[in-house]
């Protein structure tokens, strides 16, 4: 039935750390692996050794880069300009992105089949393959790119959360864990219950400052991202001051560092080139 | 948003199909020419041609039967249940005007009334989307009913106008160039918000929440190739040429017709300008339809490097 519960008993999710992941892309490779041999059809590729080679995946990485200060072409009797430039020290950000699992999930209610419902129990969205009939309106409707038609068989993949592992009696307790955050080797994955206050999840995302991606769409993401840490400023001495006149002014070093500058520099004044 | 040609002669040939059949349906047309029995098969023809368009490109067309379930919360099944209503009385009126030369006003209406809610809920399947604000207006519906009643106008003219007609030709060519200035201008407001709305309140630094470091630029992609969700949201082909494209689909679905329209009223012998007008009313409506698609910005974009481009300065 595609209309959505009014409350799930147990809002399952995850929380991704943006400061943490590396982007090595291993969650990608095992949910791919866990995946093309678990719920639902494999998740094939097409023309995998060949000159296009294009597949479905349920988890993919993005790599974004963040200048501070970007520098604006403003024509006359315009607010904002082309971005022309970047100033400031750049950041790169490694971005994890499956389907976030949300409360409001447009890809439920606009499916005509019911084959895409979230479950009640645990918040799950899941597609009912054999009602599927690839018409991908779901796929349209989803502001985070979740979900990928797979060529092969003509209907919808999306994450399941691995909903045949976290409630797998085969499997020892500690692996009944979502594929990704299993394999992740910098810990950058977590899995819980993000409707209960007190989980770990919860606690992580209260601590440090979790947010919902693209919250003006509406569909209240139930998966949660970590900012990235503020960077730790330099040791004095390391980098030149922001604004120095004289990219070699060593003036700041002291130490053993400060009096080999010094020697060098002819033991004459402190700082002197 | 990738412009798929099935899904674009699906939404123009129903849409000509129910316009057809709302004039149909309100009592124009004598139930005894032979005209207006074509215009009848024409209507459901069209309807079924662009309803069988529509299944081409679903991945697996043999379930398409489950589509008729979710008409509580889906506007494309509601479009299907509504499609399959709107036969009956269609079907019933093309069979009374067929073999008994006979309408029936009250069956008319209920065909009207379901032409127009099928053809407005193909209209909010897109409308609703808010990943699409080109798209998520008001001015969508609007311009699916108003193509669809004029498409449907000009082809009850254009074949049936002197012979079936109930009013004078004269009348039904000044009517028809009425709809079609108006849908031309709702085409107009329409495509002017969608070529300045972008992506609506999104962006990057909202689809990724890094807003708060600076400006976010897409270093690198998942994977080398395009994959299904660049092929089919993060359409760009068109975007080069869409003031030239737009052009094109006034001069032929507005400029034209409204010529051969004029003319045909003054000298009656070039009637035959009328089919004209119609032709190139169809393929304006193509293509202004492909626009529909080709303009429209998808979020997901967003996280593909969105429109923004590195460009050198001057």
């Amino acid at each position: 039935m595609t209309m959505l519960p009014a409350t799930t008993d147990k809002k399952l999710g995850l929380v991704i750390d943006l400061d943490t992941c590396v982007g090595c892309h291993a969650c990608v490779v095992s949910c791919k692996e866990w995946n093309t041999s678990g719920y639902g059809v494999p998740l094939s590729d097409q023309d995998p050794y060949g000159a296009e080679p294009v597949g479905s995946w349920l988890n993919r990485i993005h790599t974004f880069e963040i200048m501070p200060e970007p520098k604006l072409a403003k024509p006359k009797g315009q607010g904002v300009g082309e971005v022309i430039g970047m100033a400031g020290e750049a950041r790169v950000v490694h971005f994890p992105k499956s389907c976030l699992h949300c409360e409001d999930a447009p890809c439920v209610t606009v499916c005509p089949t019911g084959a895409s419902y979230k479950r009640v129990e645990d918040g799950i969205v899941l597609v009912d393959e054999d009602k599927c009939i690839g018409c991908g309106l779901c796929a349209w409707s989803c502001a985070y790119g979740a979900r990928e038609m797979d060529a092969a068989a003509g209907v919808m993949k999306k994450c399941t959360l691995c909903v045949d592992r976290i409630y797998n009696e085969e499997l020892e307790e500690i692996d009944r864990q979502p594929a990704c955050v299993k394999t992740c080797p910098a810990g950058a994955r977590h899995f819980g219950d993000l409707g209960d206050p007190n989980s770990a999840v919860s606690q992580l995302v209260a601590d440090r400052g979790g947010f919902d991606l693209m919250p003006e769409q509406g569909n209240k993401p139930v998966n949660k991202y970590l900012p990235p840490r503020k960077r730790t400023a330099l040791g004095e001495g390391a980098m030149p001051a922001a604004g120095a006149a004289d990219a070699n002014d060593t003036s700041s070093a002291d130490g053993l560092l400060g009096w080999i500058d010094r020697a060098l520099s002819g033991g004459s004044a402190k700082g002197a080139n | 948003m990738h412009p798929a040609l099935s899904v674009i002669a699906f939404t123009s040939l129903s849409g000509a199909g129910y316009g057809l059949a709302i004039v149909l349906g309100t009592g124009h047309g004598n139930p005894g020419f032979l005209a207006t029995k074509i215009a009848w098969i024409l209507a459901l023809a069209l309807i079924a041609i662009g309803l069988l368009c529509s299944t081409l490109h679903l991945g697996n067309p043999q379930r398409a039967w489950r589509a008729f379930s979710q008409w509580r919360s889906s506007w494309l099944s509601r479009e299907g249940v509504l499609a399959i209503l709107t036969f009956i009385p269609l079907g019933l009126l093309a069979l009374m005007s067929l073999f008994m030369d006979e309408f029936n006003s009250v069956l008319g209406y209920i065909a009207a009334f379901l032409s127009i809610a099928t053809v407005a809920s193909t209209a909010m399947i897109y409308g609703s989307l808010r990943t699409i604000p080109a798209w998520h207006t008001m001015w969508t519906l609007a311009s699916y009913l108003a193509v669809s009643l004029t498409t449907g106008t000009m082809l009850y003219l254009t074949f049936f106008g002197r012979e079936a007609g109930t009013d004078s030709a004269a009348i039904w060519n000044w009517l028809a160039i009425v709809f079609l200035i108006i849908t031309w201008g709702i085409r107009m407001v329409w495509m002017n918000r969608a070529r300045t709305v972008g992506y609506g309140d999104s962006s990057m630094e909202s689809a990724t929440g890094l807003g708060g470091l600076g400006k976010v630029r897409l270093l690198e992609r998942p994977h080398a190739m395009g994959n299904y969700l660049t092929n089919e949201m993060a359409f760009r082909v068109a975007r080069k040429h869409e003031d030239k494209f737009w052009r094109i689909a006034l001069v032929l679905g507005l400029v034209v017709p409204v010529i051969c329209l004029i003319i045909a009223t003054y000298a009656p012998s070039f009637g035959f300008l009328r089919v004209i007008g119609t032709a190139s009313l169809f393929a304006g409506v193509f293509m202004d339809r492909w626009l529909f698609f080709a303009v429209a910005r998808h979020a997901v974009g967003l996280y593909y490097g969105g429109d923004e481009a590195l460009v050198p300065a001057e």
